[in-house]
């Protein structure tokens, strides 16, 4: 079940890295959170605290529902449905997602976790998900594609969390999701304003503010 | 009461959004600065207990921090009243490209320069790394809305580069939490600051190293430190010149914080110098990069932002070298922030009056704008380190500090890189004060006093420290050094010394990095003492070398005051 789970999330990433349509990036992105949410019930299902559950579900209405429905909100306002020409290629892409993929094993392998784990592959995993999310904000163009990478990253963020079993304070990882959805709320706020603002969501062509473009200082 | 900085500005934050009277709602962020000020003087007067069982405390760093956040709030919520008159309503056309643009609605403005404030007073009294996090993020959250406050392109690409870099960069220190929640599940208890610090003896090294480094990228994402600072020079330059000095004078030193929180644990684990060559790395590195970029700069806010990487770089350098530096990284916060926030509000007066932000294109503002142009070359004077500036004297305590550490290489560094700015500055910011000018024009005196009061705070800190105040920043530095009252390390080790221990004193010495291992020696050398001191403090000193570490900085509270403080060197 376990094993399961962990090999739907790397299918997810794939999915993200080879999707040019942005709505399924979208739908793709909630159902990772989803699997994410789930974890913690899945991985100690032999001892399912209050807290756990609760954190599980906090995780899964925003990650699955409230995100999804954000961007899709944004995404309603603004002309553009695919990733048209992102920096870098969606094979490319791929064989980038493999390599981490695999670079994420080595470096689980490497980690001398200093407690038990649920499964050896839990925490290559978060790792992956964190790179690939990473990969996506350097290599997509449209803004929404970007925040949809900064989810990405915190799905595998939050999972490197749940497989360490990590005993956060129950308020402290209330304040995080708050902070992610208020992130996340913001972010979809300036893609209705970047797209108003450029009839575009091509962060590409946000390229105005650099050092040596504007003029020289002549003394 | 320690709860009151950050509950009174949420409050009124909150309730500016609903405010329609525009006198009404600027008057009160000004009246919530005052407050904020009065409830800090009160914090300095009497400590205050922990609240929240121990998440939120103020210890000397916090209160330090605190207070500098505090009077730049005072200082730009009077200047945002004379700004937001000046900026008036309806259409405006934009100065670089001609085009029409609208700000954002004032209640927008004012709610979220309050709730900028109450999120970085939490980041100041947090002492659980979780609720510091949770802070730090909140930040970013608060203040991206006040960047887009003229809202065309250009300060949307600034905002989204802000928002998405700045979340980034969190999310990697919330990486770090996690790395040090593991390493600390050895020494078990909740991740509040002083538990940490205390059972750092038994945590695991490799993971505290990782959890640093984290840290370090994370939060130095948000300080501005080199190669992580791409996001600054654009938010700042965009953002009205309020906004750009509190995230200046303000934010950075909060971001900077959150890494001397890690490295108070790291210190106390026996991993000083790890993070201390990390921080001098990056110092440098931050320092060189903003002095490339201000060489060939042309235009002036955004050269301000890069003097702000380069102050960063002189605050993480500071701290790397340890000991006097350290007091000397707190001193310069102080300084920085001061003058640099000054010099932001007279560069929103400059680009008020001239409406371009070319340096080559602003002439005589000493003829033009009187007050602005004498202060605009004061701050000049002041953020290069001239003396009798107080940056002078901060800069000069890292430097010595440096060669007393015999850190020869990186002393000459950091003169060389601060050489290149001052070179890169005086040019540009002499040529826009002198010239020919079109005639004189007013200047409101909400917009000139707090720069004036701060000009005058500038150079009353290079002339004259209150003993209260060099006591309060040798607290905050010691505290960072991890030499409190109490003892750093739990378990005191039997008197006797094994032989091992002594040989491995005797080396760090010989490397020159009294740091961590030595603190007696390394302060004793810090500041060269007159004979009569030394003659008497040498057999105590020759003595307390031969305790163990943990001893030692007990022992430490007693025997100081047989050593010179540093401002006594001098005289």
């Amino acid at each position: 079940m376990t094993d399961l789970l962990l090999v739907a999330v790397v299918l997810t990433n794939f999915v993200l890295l080879g999707s040019s349509r942005l709505a399924a990036c979208i739908r793709v992105a909630a159902a990772q959170g989803i699997l994410v949410g789930v974890m913690p019930l899945i991985l100690y299902h032999d001892a399912v605290s209050v807290r756990t559950a609760l954190i599980a579900a906090a995780g899964i209405t925003l990650k699955g529902i409230v995100f999804p429905w954000l961007f899709f909100r944004a995404l309603r306002d603004v002309d553009v449905t695919r990733e048209v020409e992102p920096f870098v290629g969606y094979t490319v892409s791929i064989l980038i997602g493999v390599g981490a993929v695999a670079g994420s094993f080595w470096l689980g392998s490497r980690l001398v976790v200093p407690r038990p784990v649920p499964s050896a592959f839990v925490i290559p995993v978060a790792f992956s998900v964190i790179f690939i999310g990473l990969f996506l904000i350097v290599s997509r163009k449209t803004a929404i594609s970007q925040a949809l990478g900064y989810l990405v990253m915190e799905n595998g963020i939050f999972a490197f969390g749940v497989s360490l079993a990590l005993e956060e304070p129950f308020l402290v990882e209330l304040g995080v999701l708050l902070d992610v959805f208020a992130a996340t709320f913001l972010m979809g706020i300036m893609v209705f304003h970047i797209s108003r603002e450029f009839d575009h969501i091509d962060v590409g062509r946000l390229a105005s503010l650099k050092d040596w473009t504007t003029r020289r200082y002549k003394s | 009461m320690i709860l009151a900085v950050v509950l009174i500005p949420a409050a009124a934050g909150l309730a500016a959004f609903a405010i329609r009277g525009d006198g009404l709602r600027r008057w009160l962020t000004v009246a919530v600065g005052l407050a904020h000020a009065g409830v800090t003087a009160r914090l300095w007067m009497r400590p205050t207990a922990p609240a929240l069982g121990g998440w939120i405390a103020l210890d000397r760093p916090g209160l330090l921090f605190l207070s500098i956040t505090s009077l730049l709030f005072l200082a730009a919520s009077i200047y945002g009243v004379g700004y937001l008159i000046r900026e008036g309503r309806g259409e405006r056309r934009d100065i670089k490209e001609g085009f029409l643009f609208t700000n954002a609605p004032e209640q927008v403005f004012a709610g979220c320069l309050m709730l900028f404030l109450a999120t970085m007073s939490l980041v100041t009294v947090s002492h659980h790394f979780g609720l510091l996090w949770v802070a730090v993020e909140a930040t970013t959250l608060a203040s991206a809305p006040l960047i887009y406050f003229h809202r065309h392109h250009r300060s949307l690409e600034a905002t989204w580069k802000y928002l998405l870099i700045g979340s980034v960069g969190i999310a990697v220190a919330l990486l770090g939490n996690f790395c040090l929640n593991v390493a600390a599940s050895r020494a078990g208890g909740p991740a509040l600051l002083d538990g940490l610090v205390r059972g750092a003896a038994s945590m695991d090294p490799a993971w505290l190293k990782a959890a640093f480094l984290c840290f370090l990228v994370g939060y130095g994402t948000k300080m501005g430190l080199a190669p992580m600072h791409s996001w600054l020079p654009d938010a700042h330059t965009e953002s009205p010149s309020l906004v750009s000095s509190l995230l200046s004078g303000a934010l950075l030193n909060c971001a900077f914080l959150g890494i001397l929180r890690s490295v108070q644990v790291c210190d106390a684990a026996g991993l000083g110098n790890f993070a201390r060559e990390l921080l001098v790395g990056f110092g440098l590195l931050s320092m060189g990069v903003a002095g490339v970029f201000i060489l060939r700069q042309a235009d002036y806010k955004r050269m301000l932002a890069y003097s702000s990487v380069e102050h960063m770089g002189i605050l993480a350098l500071g701290v790397g070298i340890g000991g006097a530096a350290t007091f000397g990284a707190m001193l310069h916060a102080v300084n920085h922030s001061v003058t640099k926030a000054m010099l932001f509000f007279v560069s929103g007066n400059i680009l008020a009056a001239y409406r371009t932000r070319v340096c080559a294109d602003v002439r005589g503002v000493v003829r033009t704008l009187p007050a602005s142009g004498v202060l605009w070359l004061v701050g000049f004077l002041a953020i290069t380190g001239s003396p009798p500036f107080g940056t002078f004297l901060s800069e000069f305590t890292i430097l010595k500090a440096a060669l007393d550490a015999g850190r020869g290489w990186v002393a000459a560094a950091y003169l060389a890189l601060l050489a290149l700015v001052f070179v890169g500055m005086a040019a540009p910011f002499l040529n826009m004060a002198q010239g020919s000018s079109e005639g004189r024009r007013r200047e409101g005196w909400l917009v000139v006093a707090p720069p004036i009061a701060f000009a005058a705070l500038a150079l009353l800190l290079g002339l004259w420290l209150p003993a209260r105040f060099v006591d309060a920043l040798r607290g905050a530095a010691r505290e960072v050094e991890g030499l409190r009252g109490s003892p750093v390390v739990a378990a005191p080790r039997p008197q006797a010394m094994d032989r091992d221990h002594f040989v491995e004193f005797e080396e760090d010495e010989a490397i020159g990095r009294g740091h961590g291992a030595s603190p007696v020696v390394h302060r004793h050398r810090l500041g060269m003492p007159d004979l009569d001191h030394l003659a008497a403090a040498e057999p105590e000193l020759h003595r307390l070398e031969r305790r163990p570490v943990e001893e030692r900085a007990e022992l430490i509270e007693v025997h100081e005051d047989m050593i010179p403080q540093w401002w006594e060197i001098g005289q």
